[in-house]
């Protein structure tokens, strides 16, 4: 159904430029990577810290304020480096398994992120219990893996 | 030219083919590599913020050094462990890489740079600073060295994958000696 759109996509100036270049897709790609360890480093700061992990002697809330603008920044650069990769090979990730999962988890995971998580971290920590902490923190760190490994496995399908 | 041969033999032992031919083993020791890279890196950079003052401005530096760097420890190891594997499936190629010789020099510096950090007197009068959000100048260039060596070392890890300089292929005299290609 989405195969069309997809065909349409890759035909794009962007993804044609891409593919006809020799080091446009590795350069992208590793923007793409550096970008990675600056949000696997901000979610698992947070994560370890709700676990009670790390720097426990902080404030969740305080650390969570912190590491905030280095969660969207990395995000935004993984997003402008990740559509223009996509372009350049829409029709293999259509029927890329790896594919489809990392953008199921990645929409889970920036729902979650941003809604329940942030409220979480936010609040009074008295209030948040050491369990429903845990929680959060596997979760997150469960979803944002997803979207690693699956976009690792695109690479490999 | 001995470790080529070294390098050789290395490729042609039972364990190295099996890994470099298995289904899932290789993939599943690159995606450890890049999940870890993530711990690894991702901590290493937060601990050089807060060097330059930038994050994590009211926690003590000593606080970050003694709670998260165990966690950059553990992962590195992991990283090298994985790494290793990695190179052990490709033994011969990855020696003659340029990017994979690069990251190895920039691992070297990078190392280098943490060992001067926690041995010059900077951290020595780390009790001065510590809770400071400001941090001292030689602090702050140990933090820039570091965030420049690790997105060098990102880069020229990608990019070992890539057979741009690969000996089998003519090369520039200079691609020749750095790759240091068998002729």
């Amino acid at each position: 159904m989405l195969l069309p759109y997809f065909q349409a996509l890759e035909s794009g100036s962007i993804g044609s430029a891409i593919r006809d270049s020799l080091w446009l897709f590795p350069l992208i790609e590793a923007f793409h990577l550096l970008a990675l360890a600056i949000i696997g480093g901000a979610v698992l700061l947070v994560d370890f810290r709700l676990l009670g992990l790390g720097l426990k002697r902080q404030p969740v809330a305080m650390l969570a304020n912190d590491a905030q603008p280095y969660l969207v920044g990395s995000l935004l650069v993984m997003i402008a480096s990740g559509v223009p990769l996509f372009l350049s090979e829409a029709i293999k990730c259509y029927y890329s398994f790896a594919f489809w999962t990392k953008m199921t988890a990645l929409a889970l995971a920036i729902l979650f992120t941003f809604t329940i998580r942030r409220r979480v971290t936010l609040a009074d920590e008295t209030r948040v219990g050491p369990m429903w902490s845990r929680v959060v923190a596997m979760t997150s760190i469960t979803l944002w893996s997803l979207v690693g490994w699956g976009g690792r496995w695109i690479g490999f399908s | 030219m001995f470790v080529h041969n070294l390098m050789q033999w290395m490729a042609d032992t039972e364990w190295s083919v099996g890994l470099h031919e298995s289904r899932y083993a290789y993939t599943i020791i690159e995606s450890v590599h890049v999940w870890t890279l993530c711990l690894f890196v991702g901590f290493a950079i937060l601990l050089d913020l807060r060097l330059l003052g930038v994050t994590l401005k009211r926690v003590p530096v000593s606080e970050i050094l003694t709670r998260i760097l165990p966690w950059t420890a553990v992962s590195f190891v992991l990283m090298v462990v994985s790494g290793v594997l990695l190179y052990f499936a490709i033994p011969l190629r990855t020696y003659h890489n340029v990017f994979f010789r690069l990251k190895v020099v920039l691992l070297v510096l990078a190392a280098l740079n943490a060992w001067v950090f926690h041995n010059g007197p900077v951290y020595r009068r780390l009790a001065v600073w510590d809770s400071s959000p400001a941090t001292p100048r030689s602090a702050k260039v140990a933090g820039v060295v570091s965030l420049v060596l690790w997105a060098a070392i990102i880069f020229s890890g990608r990019m070992i994958a890539y057979n741009w300089f690969d000996c089998e292929t003519p090369q520039s005299a200079f691609v020749n000696v750095i790759a240091g290609c068998v002729r």
